[in-house]
């Protein structure tokens, strides 16, 4: 909680900055700010009880601060690697309010408890989203990138309240553990209107992880907005999202599974196919990697089906969510640095071993993780995913899982050959400002530790 | 610990190799590999002195929730395919040293990186630890395909990729499978035995589910007939080391597996399915060598004949019987040694001749008689005749075939035919005759070639004369494999 508030002072501090005229202190402050709410997180830890807040709006548990302090981990990487776009691009101000209070947003949805705070933290987290996307103003394609992710975003954000309202028809209470208790003792007699509820709920919330066919708005909108804020995107946004995700369906509406698991296995195999198939055919390495994302989120949401223990969901989850993180800031990162005159083309990576080895090298690691190649922590991230499908019994959708695995290998797989193969003619070598290089070293060293020792996360409960 | 060091040698050479500069290290990456092959040696005389000793053993927790342990130990037969592994990867790399080729740090090092994953492949007593081995051999040869292989390369090593990535993912489901059949006091466990009593309390057509899912990773490996078309187009295009590799050791990975994994796993799966790999296989062992005959590019040639040879391994493993097993073991370690020396000679032949095909050379003989010999030893090696090391496991094989059923054995027989066949009409073609070109100058070999040459030629015919230091293990090998299975 006390982290929670940090970030909201962080935020209104930003404001603030250029008025009382301390901008350029703006980025340390922030850092520092960021490091000590995670550190709060850590000290809550280790406190035996579930501390409610606000009238039990909000809830501190441990999933919630597992999921926070990876937010706000992601968050330090984020605001250290994008120091030289701001540096470059101005408003810094600007945006890193925005970045803050959506970070507010995510780590409000980490730890809700009732359907308002959910709706709340949805919309605090969205709102800033929609102006970020859309901060190149110069640019059209990221003023559509803005406008439409506004629109998509309105659309499911009345679907989410409207799912709400019905529930609430139903069970007369917004909070989380009353519905439960609720379906709990009512399930023969809950009103058809409470199942329609619980449907738009879970539209809206699939539209927020972007799961297809809820997905359409994701490719432009994460190909369009700035290769920074597309990583914001890619990373906090969704970990914030699954994390929502499951406290309201592992959770709330866990009685009512039988309704959600036919509809989330369908979309999920759906989501499967359309992802990696789409991601295939793909010139531009941006947009594979947003339909790699809507694959990486149907894999989260398989871990959701799979309907175990609510900590094993938590484990699987949490690690999961963390090991997509670390590639895709890598990816997004080093896609921002290549990125010059080809655009966002598989060209553009040609040749980048010579150019900059260091480079090269986090970027395969990256690469074979979202591919799930053992020891790098993608595959245990996937293995956990499909070991529990196992333990559900959904063996069909565990074999299409691991056919669109194998397809969504490939197109990693293409970024590879041509960082290696390409050639790199007339090309000057790359450079990497200290900061950058230690967040990719960072990452990437996450990457390993994890696919080397997966029991740091999943023995964390 | 001496199991730890095994792996450990190879980690840190390739640790040391990887450094950014690149300095050309040849010579610390072939004294590793040395220390590495002496490391093995002395597993062999523990082994051979008492094979429980707790040198060979080590195993400790690594993932407790999951019942994954780091156990990795050494019994008969991943001592023979250790031994066959650090034999050649000196070898390899000694083929790397030649006057006026710099040879880059990087490309020692995955060789490096791959004898390691690849020795873990044949130690790993734990379901999850043989599937992360098993996995990681195929980065570093992935990579030597792609960064030093031919014109093809991006198409041909995607497609090796693909096709052994699917082959190795329908295995993990496989594992996961029987994982869930497991039970250790309560608890899933990754251990072999564990997995052994899951796979056979299972039913028959489960046990037939298992065995595909698994098979197909091996198949895809071996590779079997219809599962090959990924390999003679791989070994065209590979950089001739990473083709020693890949027909040298990393098809005996699957070979080892179907007699260490799946035999004993699913017993029931293969008394169903057997039969049909092993017609698949003799299938394959007449198609290839039919083809064999027809190609005039010596490396394609290679290939083909090597699936030929595979295919009889692969026949014996199924064919479940003792001699089958002992056979197909000592045909493995035949087959590592003969393909790495008709690999090494296509790489002479080129620099050589300045030609890949085999109709544009002839009259070498004439020019340098001793390479020539040296030729013919591996040759006649290929060809299995007696006293040459592929005998007695082509011998054992048939026998093992023949028991199970002596059709198969008859149509399988005809590999040792086709073998005298093709290979005798390549030496003719390449060695004998007259040169095609006048001014054609062969000239004489390096010394390093020599050296391999001659190492090789002294294993084929000391395996052939004295084959019982080796074949003695081969038995007890296919003694506990069986011992597994009844």
């Amino acid at each position: 909680m006390i982290g929670l508030i940090i970030i909201i002072g962080l935020g209104i501090l930003a404001m603030i900055s250029e008025i009382f005229n301390f901008k350029k202190l703006l980025h340390p402050i922030v850092l520092v700010g960021v490091i000590a709410a995670g550190t709060f997180n850590l000290i809550e830890w280790n406190q035996p009880v579930k501390i409610q807040y606000f009238d039990n709006m909000l809830a501190f548990d441990r999933p919630a601060l597992a999921f926070s302090t990876v937010i706000l981990f992601v968050a330090l990487l984020w605001f250290t690697l994008s120091r030289t776009y701001f540096k470059n691009g101005g408003h810094l101000v600007d945006q890193y309010t925005l970045v803050l209070f959506m970070m507010v947003g995510a780590i409000i949805l980490t730890a809700f408890t009732n359907m308002t705070t959910l709706f709340l933290g949805i919309e605090i987290m969205s709102i800033p989203l929609y102006v970020l996307a859309a901060s190149k103003k110069g640019d059209p394609a990221s003023n559509e990138a803005g406008f439409k992710y506004l629109l998509m975003g309105a659309f499911a954000s009345s679907f989410l309240l409207f799912g709400i309202a019905l529930v609430y028809g139903a069970t007369a209470s917004f909070d989380l553990v009353t519905i439960q208790n609720f379906i709990a003792t009512n399930q023969a007699n809950l009103p058809n209107f409470f199942y329609v509820g619980v449907v738009f709920i879970l539209v809206a919330m699939l539209f927020k992880i972007s799961v297809a066919p809820f997905h359409f708005w994701a490719p432009d909108v994460y190909e369009g907005s700035p290769t920074v804020i597309t990583a914001l995107m890619s990373t906090i946004v969704k970990i914030a999202g699954i994390a929502a995700f499951l406290d309201l369906f592992i959770g709330s509406f866990q009685d009512v599974s039988f309704l959600w698991i036919k509809i989330i296995s369908v979309i999920a195999a759906i989501s499967l196919v359309v992802a990696n198939v789409t991601a295939g055919v793909q010139t531009s390495v941006k947009r594979m990697l947003a339909f790699s994302s809507v694959s990486h989120a149907t894999f989260m949401l398989l871990a959701i089906l799979a309907n175990l223990a609510y900590n094993v969901s938590v484990e699987t989850l949490l690690y999961y969510s963390l090991s997509y993180a670390m590639a895709s800031l890598i990816a997004f990162g080093i896609l921002d640095l290549v990125k010059h005159d080809e655009g966002y083309s598989f060209k553009s990576f040609n040749g980048l071993y010579v150019r900059n080895p260091f480079l090269a090298i986090s970027m395969t690691i990256a690469m074979l993780s979202l591919a799930g190649i053992p020891l790098a922590s993608g595959f245990f991230a996937k293995y956990f995913v499909l070991s529990s499908l196992f333990d559900s019994g959904y063996i069909y959708l565990n074999v299409l899982a691991i056919i669109s695995a194998v397809i969504g290998a490939c197109f990693y797989f293409k970024v590879i050959i041509a960082m290696y193969n390409g050639d790199s003619e007339n090309r000057a070598k790359i450079q990497v400002e200290t900061a950058q290089g230690v967040v990719f070293a960072i990452c990437t060293g996450v990457i390993i530790v994890l696919g080397a020792f997966p029991g740091l996360i999943v023995e964390l409960f | 610990m001496l199991t730890l060091l095994l792996l450990g040698i190879p980690f840190l050479a390739a640790l040391i190799l990887f450094a950014p500069k690149d300095r050309g290290w040849k010579n610390l990456a072939l004294i590793f590999s040395l220390v590495e092959f002496v490391v093995s040696l002395v597993g062999f005389v523990i082994y051979k002195q008492n094979p429980a000793s707790e040198l060979l053993h080590f195993k400790a927790v690594w993932i407790k929730s999951l019942g994954i342990n780091f156990d990795v130990s050494i019994n008969a037969l991943s001592l023979l395919m250790i031994l066959l592994t650090t034999f050649l990867i000196p070898i390899i790399i000694l083929s790397t040293y030649k006057k006026g080729v710099k040879t880059s740090n990087k490309f020692l090092g995955l060789i490096l990186a791959f004898q390691m994953a690849v020795i873990g492949v044949f130690m790993a007593n734990d379901g999850f630890l043989f599937y992360i081995f098993w996995e990681m051999t195929l980065i570093p040869v992935y990579l030597i395909c792609l960064l030093w292989g031919g014109e093809n390369r991006s198409k041909v090593t995607l497609k090796f990729f693909i096709y052994t990535l699917i082959g190795s993912l329908f295995m993990l489901v496989g594992l996961i499978m029987l994982y869930h059949h497991t039970n250790v006091n309560g608890l899933h466990s990754w251990d072999i035995q564990a997995l052994y009593a899951a796979g056979r309390s299972l039913d028959f057509a489960q046990q037939g589910l298992i065995f595909w899912f698994i098979f197909i990773a091996f198949a895809v490996k071996i590779p079997i007939f219809p599962f090959h078309t990924w390999q003679p187009d791989t070994y065209v295009d590979a950089p001739i080391q990473g083709t020693m590799i890949l027909s040298g050791i990393m098809l005996k990975m699957a070979t080892f597996g179907a007699i260490k994994w799946l035999l004993p796993m699913v017993p029931l799966g293969v008394q169903e399915w057997g039969t049909t790999v092993m017609v698949l296989a003799i299938i394959g062992i007449v198609y290839t060598s039919i083809i064999a005959l027809g190609q005039n590019e010596y490396k394609r040639f290679n290939a083909y004949i090597s699936l030929a040879h595979v295919a009889v391994i692969a026949a014996a493993i199924f064919s479940g019987t003792h001699q089958g097993i002992q056979g197909s073991i000592m045909l493995m370690l035949a087959h590592g040694i003969n393909t790495v020396g008709l690999f090494f000679i296509s790489e002479i032949l080129f620099r050589k001749t300045g030609t890949t095909m085999m109709d544009e050379m002839g009259g070498i003989r004439q020019q340098n008689g001793n390479f020539s010999t040296l030729f013919l030893i591996i040759v006649l090696g290929v060809v299995a005749l007696p006293l040459t090391s592929g005998f007695i496991g082509e011998f054992l094989s048939l026998v093992g075939i023949y028991q199970f059923n002596p059709y198969f054995a008859a149509v399988a027989g005809l590999s040792i035919i086709f073998g005298a066949v093709y290979m005798l009409r390549i030496f003719q073609k390449i060695m004998l005759g007259e040169s095609k070109n006048e001014n054609f100058v062969f000239g004489k070999l390096e010394p390093s070639e020599n050296i391999v040459l001659i190492i090789i030629s002294i294993a084929i015919i000391g395996l052939g004369v004295y084959p019982a230091i080796l074949n003695d293990i081969a038995e007890i090998a296919a003694y506990e494999a069986l011992l597994n299975i009844k």
